[in-house]
């Protein structure tokens, strides 16, 4: 079935065992826009984005790019190459520098020449901030600039849409904030991403459509601003005021 | 003098002994690599079946003595109508022995490398074997140096090994010597010595090969590679 959508989720299903952990989540991103996935830990968020990129193939329901039915799709490496995937652990590659990162899909994927690869890599580092950090391994870099490199990398590849499965979770507080700048810039620059994060004053300010879920079901999903301040369900108003209470309203 | 003018004697014949056993030694890790790389692949890529068939092999290279295993090869194979050069025997079992230990040594590199660094790469559109190319494997090798340096220096020493059933190494040369000149002290002691220079030679190289290719946060002076 196609669809005028970037991205279309429809009643997807995933299991781990005997426990499902989605029980059938069905939204839509359009081009240019930003959503953010919100929810108690357990819930299934990062499910989601692994289950999009097919990391881990979802157990039922059906994915659409554009026109492309994605979940049965055979050629699934030229998907991922389409979509972006930020990780919380990074996932930077130990043997090679930040632009080193950057380049090896490049070449290796998208078979760009090696001088073109190192232009557009040097470009994306600037992007992010760290272009004196090019030669730098991963094990140099702090966490925040691991981070920026993995969505330099990401950039790179000129996806579609990018998915960031809670890109500062494993930052310390005063890191996550030069992370959270650089998405911010992209979601500015019309950058069309799918966001699981526990950062609320991000949510807020940055998400055209907040999706709070809970238990493997989407409770509640709209404006930010509504689900803050008049949320349809209870459940959404408790759990929203309690990581506000915790985190603040603000990433700065 | 004497002892000076014997060794400089003997060395002639202990230096053809010691090119025998360079060759032992070549052709033992050549059979390891060989046979225990895939063996590696089996234990962390490959199914059940495969895994236990690996898992046997293993065991029992590991648990038979290398001088009974070489004595089997040597004469006990023969009364099954199979006949084998005393020399090819040697590096068989000598190369056996060592794929099983070679094993362990590149699965612990590859494990160690972690699963996240597959999910990334896989996460980039790149296939299974480019990822393991380009990203694992660079990893993985520097890694396995360090063991393999130690590996390949114990299986040089074991070549001596070589000389119960026969092949004509360094040990064997010596023993000629000895039968002759009745130094045993001298000519073991000289033998030592090359055994002693081999080893710091095969240590050295690949010590050196190490620092060539050092990676910050990758192997073990930095640390274990999940850390980072």
């Amino acid at each position: 079935m196609p669809t005028k959508h970037l991205l279309k989720i429809e009643d997807l299903h995933h299991s781990f065992e005997n426990e499902e952990v989605l029980k059938g989540i069905s939204f839509s991103l359009d081009k240019g826009e930003t959503k953010v996935i919100v929810g108690p830990s357990g819930t299934g968020k990062s499910t989601i984005l692994n289950n999009i990129i097919r990391l881990v193939p979802p157990t039922r329901g059906k994915i659409y790019l554009e026109d492309t039915e994605i979940t049965s799709a055979k050629k699934i490496n030229e998907i991922r190459q389409q979509i972006g995937f930020v990780f919380q652990d990074f996932g930077l590659f130990n043997h090679l520098t930040a632009k080193g990162n950057i380049m090896i899909g490049l070449t290796k994927v998208k078979k760009m020449n090696k001088k073109e690869a190192e232009e557009l890599a040097m470009l994306e580092l600037d992007r992010v901030g760290l272009k004196e950090y090019a030669a730098s391994y991963p094990s140099q870099l702090s966490g925040g600039q691991k981070q920026r490199v993995g969505i330099a990398r990401a950039l790179a590849m000129q996806p579609k849409l990018i998915l960031f499965d809670e890109p500062t979770s494993s930052l310390d507080p005063e890191l996550t904030g030069e992370v959270l700048k650089v998405m911010r810039n992209l979601a500015e620059e019309g950058m069309t991403m799918l966001v699981v994060t526990h950062e609320m004053g991000f949510a807020r300010s940055v998400a055209d459509e907040l999706i709070f879920m809970e238990a493997g079901n989407i409770v509640e999903q709209g404006n930010p601003e509504k689900l803050f301040t008049d949320p349809d369900h209870q459940r959404t108003k408790e759990f929203l005021f309690q990581l506000t209470d915790l985190y603040g309203e603000g990433e700065n | 003098m004497d002892k000076l003018e014997l060794i400089i004697d003997a060395l002639p014949y202990l230096l053809e002994g010691t090119l025998v056993t360079i060759q032992l030694t070549f052709w033992s890790l050549l059979i390891g690599i060989v046979v225990g790389l895939p063996i590696a692949f089996a234990q962390v890529y490959g199914n059940k079946v495969l895994q236990g068939i690996v898992v046997v092999y293993e065991r029992l290279a590991r648990s038979i003595p290398l001088l009974v295993m070489l004595l089997l090869i040597n004469y006990g194979l023969p009364r099954l109508g199979l006949r084998i050069p005393i020399f090819r025997a040697a590096v068989i079992g000598i190369g056996l022995r060592s794929a099983a230990y070679q094993s362990q040594i590149y699965r612990g590199a590859i494990q160690s490398v972690g699963g996240s660094q597959m999910k990334a790469a896989r996460s980039l559109g790149m296939g299974k074997l480019k990822a393991f190319f380009y990203i694992i494997a660079p990893q993985a090798i520097r890694i396995a140096i360090p063991p393999v340096a130690n590996e390949s220096a114990i299986v040089l020493k074991d070549t001596s090994l070589a000389f119960t059933i026969g092949v004509v190494e360094l040990l064997r040369q010596g023993e000629y010597f000895i039968a002759t000149s009745n130094e045993p002290m001298v000519i073991y002691l000289t033998i030592a010595a090359i055994y002693f220079i081999l080893t710091t030679i095969v240590n050295g190289g690949l010590s050196l090969f190490e620092k060539k290719y050092q990676i910050p946060g990758i192997g073990i002076e930095g640390g274990h590679s999940d850390a980072y």
